[in-house]
């Protein structure tokens, strides 16, 4: 490190005093956003804490806390504190790993916690080659220096495990630039593209399309620059009453064709030149999407009719109405038609909502469904930022593995003649989990002697 | 033969293995704690047994779905998780006395699930929203790191009992009922934290890109998140200490109690103080 970098706010951003202190307010911070309900309209929270206490939330903005200034102040406090910490200590693992193994003095060996001595009958240019051999074998590149204490022999394992934890730092870093670069706020008011990133939503009427969505941000109209149509909606219930499934069927229409048709479903968003819809709600109507079929002719209409009036379907000659409903809540389950054209009685019928019914009558045949009309919510999302924030995580996951469960291992074999014998003095180290390491060293060992 | 028998048997030998490692922390026999440990392994195989059979049951019902949905079956697989932790700990570590302070927890669950009212057993049909794969993911990965915390804390307790009531340490051995050494229980706390640690952080990350998926934000400060979120502040702050500050000992033991506190209150004062997305978690 420079002295350039050593001044007083460098060192108050490089220590882990500082860390600890962040990591303890953030949390505890967070916890008020948990007990004060958030985004609630103002007029809530005077109701709720009284006239001086919702003045004194709105001031310190607790009512939107994660997107306070002081809340995110405090994030890049984090952010800085993070970059300075891992930049401060990086240079100094960098020695470590690059550190001349072959340097160390011979005489710690004897010291050093984790060793084994052999004794072997065999000259000392055999042993030493025999080690290369043993070692090499295992995956252990032996270099090699002539001491005055004797030939020394060192290799090490992950060595670069000991940035495990820089890569866990560095993933937090990627995590929040995700966020930065995926929030609509951002895209808004620092970037002026607010189709760049956005949140929001769309209620749409079956039948009905749209090329513009409105932001969760301030309600403003986005352009989609493409078309999303809603084709069907449905809701499915359990015998029980409990949802099953909410349903869409829609379609982009995009400079003018049909280039996607597909079920929306919660879970199963629909995904189209980086805007995802997802199915978040739905509005029940009053009337119903009617699909009539002459099957002699071919004819064919689909239209949304409301109910207790008489239709008119030129085209197909013919007249309906729907009569009566049966439902549950808000939901209609059955309908009763009324059904005429210009020969005969008209037909009256009960039929399921949604079901096809064949009608006879003396000039052919019809099909007829009549379904509920609906509107679907869909939530909508374009967010540049996930593969960040998705890559982020996963070298977290990464980093924390290996910062917990890898570690940087070195093996030493020193290698000297006394009366006629070959002593090898073989030491061992690891920066984490020196038991395993321990009972790894002492198999290798044990392997060695018994081979020789 | 149906899960809720099975279950039955689970939460009576959970009772019973916690009674006799309470029994060796007490009488030091240390066959009484072999019984222990063979009682929370039947309890450990009653309960794996009832967990398949509800996941078939919820089949031959015609709503298939892991056993992973509501309160009940959370409370149930944090059991089976804090079990299989403590099992796995005292298999590695020869440690056996810690099942005083392991057991109870995995009882306590149980028995909650089993007795507590507003808690429903019945097998449920799954909403939309939970209707997806990373359910699984997620409630697995969280709850695996829950059970590690639980046995944390469990080994910060101890530590804390053994360095105020400890003076008249023995050289015994540690399964013969005498708690093990403070240096020895520090990092066995430190190991599990960890352990912890990487399941938690996998559990935010699943849960994440779930929501995602379902609602298209990855992170919506919902309280149960936030919560979340508060406990990994704590176990990283406490890894942090202990890494860069040297804490261990009866700091870390307090982190471990603390941190724990705070994955009961992510996992339960969630639920039932607060309102958010995790509703359904509730009954």
């Amino acid at each position: 490190m420079t002295n350039r970098k050593k001044n007083i706010i460098w060192s108050f951003f490089a220590s882990v005093k500082l860390a600890l202190f962040l990591l303890f307010i953030l949390a505890g911070t967070s916890i008020i956003g948990t007990v004060v309900q958030q985004n609630m309209p103002p007029e809530k929270y005077i109701k709720e804490y009284g006239q001086s206490m919702a003045t004194f939330l709105q001031l310190l903005d607790l009512t939107d806390m994660y997107n306070s200034w002081w809340f995110l102040g405090l994030l890049v406090l984090f952010a800085i504190n993070l970059t300075v910490c891992s930049l401060e200590r990086i240079p100094n693992v960098i020695r470590l790993v690059k550190k001349d193994n072959l340097a160390i003095d011979p005489t710690r060996l004897a010291r050093m916690p984790i060793r084994q001595s052999v004794v072997l009958d065999l000259p000392r240019d055999t042993a030493l080659e025999k080690v290369k051999a043993f070692f090499s074998g295992k995956g252990w590149k032996m270099q090699q220096r002539d001491r005055t204490e004797g030939i020394l022999l060192a290799a090490q394992k992950g060595a670069w495990t000991r940035f495990g934890v820089y890569i866990v730092h560095l993933s937090i870093l990627v995590v929040l630039a995700g966020a930065l670069v995926g929030s609509p706020t951002v895209a808004r008011k620092i970037l002026h593209k607010p189709d760049f990133a956005f949140k929001g939503s769309i209620m749409l009427p079956e039948t009905r399309s749209t090329d513009h969505i409105f932001s969760f941000l301030d309600g403003s109209r986005i352009d989609l620059g493409f078309q999303i149509r809603c084709d069907y909606f449905t809701v499915e219930y359990y015998d029980s009453g409990m949802p099953r499934t909410y349903l869409t069927k829609a379609t982009v229409i995009d400079n003018g064709r049909e280039v996607l048709s597909t079920d929306i479903e919660v879970n199963t968003p629909l995904k189209y030149k980086g805007v995802t819809f997802y199915q978040s709600e739905y509005r029940p109507y009053r009337d119903f999407v009617v699909r009539l079929t002459n099957k002699a002719t071919g004819a064919s209409t689909t239209m949304v009719a409301p109910g207790a009036r008489k239709i008119q379907w030129a085209e197909g000659g013919v007249s309906f109405g729907i009569i009566k409903v049966k439902g549950f809540g808000e939901s209609v389950r059955q309908v009763k038609i009324w059904f005429g054209d210009d020969g005969g009685e008209p037909a009256v019928f009960w039929v399921n909502n949604n079901q096809e019914a064949l009608i006879q009558r003396p000039q052919g045949e019809y099909s007829m469904t009549v379904k509920q009309h609906y509107a679907t919510g869909l939530q909508v999302s374009k967010d540049p930022g996930v593969p960040l924030v998705y890559g982020g995580c996963i070298m977290m996951l990464i980093g924390l593995y290996v910062a917990f469960f890898m570690s940087h291992r070195k093996i030493y074999v020193l290698i000297s003649e006394e009366g006629g014998k070959t002593m090898l003095l073989f030491a061992g180290s690891a920066h984490k989990n020196k038991v395993g390491f321990e009972k790894y060293f002492s198999s290798l060992v044990n392997e060695f002697k018994e081979k020789h | 033969m149906n899960s809720s028998f099975f279950f039955g048997i689970t939460t009576l030998c959970y009772l019973l293995s916690s009674v006799f490692y309470l029994g060796l922390l007490i009488f030091k026999k240390k066959s009484v704690g072999k019984v222990g440990l063979v009682l929370a392994i039947a309890g450990l195989l009653c309960q794996t047994a009832a967990l398949v059979l509800r996941w078939m049951e919820s089949y031959k019902m015609g709503i298939g779905h892991a056993p992973l949905t509501n309160m009940y079956e959370s409370l149930v697989f944090f059991a089976w998780c804090t079990t299989f932790f403590y099992v796995f700990l005292e298999w590695k570590f020869k440690a056996r006395v810690l099942g005083a302070f392991a057991m109870p927890f995995a009882f306590a669950a149980m028995a909650y699930a089993s007795f507590a009212r507003g808690i429903n057993q019945e097998i449920t049909p799954l909403v939309p929203a939970l209707q997806s794969n990373w359910l699984l993911a997620h409630v697995i990965t969280c709850f695996i790191g829950y059970g590690a915390f639980a046995v944390a804390c469990g080994l910060g307790i101890m530590y804390l009992i053994k360095k105020w009531f400890g003076a008249s340490a023995s050289r015994e051995e540690a399964d013969s009922g005498e708690l093990p050494s403070l240096k020895v229980i520090d990092d066995l706390i430190h190991k599990t934290i960890i352990f912890g640690f990487m399941w938690l952080s996998a559990g935010i990350i699943t849960g994440a890109i779930w929501a995602n998926e379902a609602w298209g934000t990855y992170w919506s400060w919902d309280p149960k998140e936030t919560w979340s979120i508060i406990t990994w502040f704590i176990y990283a702050s406490t890894l942090h200490a202990r890494f860069t500050r040297g804490w261990n000992g009866t700091r870390i033991a307090w982190m471990a109690i603390l941190g724990f506190l705070s994955v009961f209150f992510t996992y339960f004062g969630v639920n039932f103080l607060l309102s958010g997305l995790h509703s359904y978690g509730s009954s």
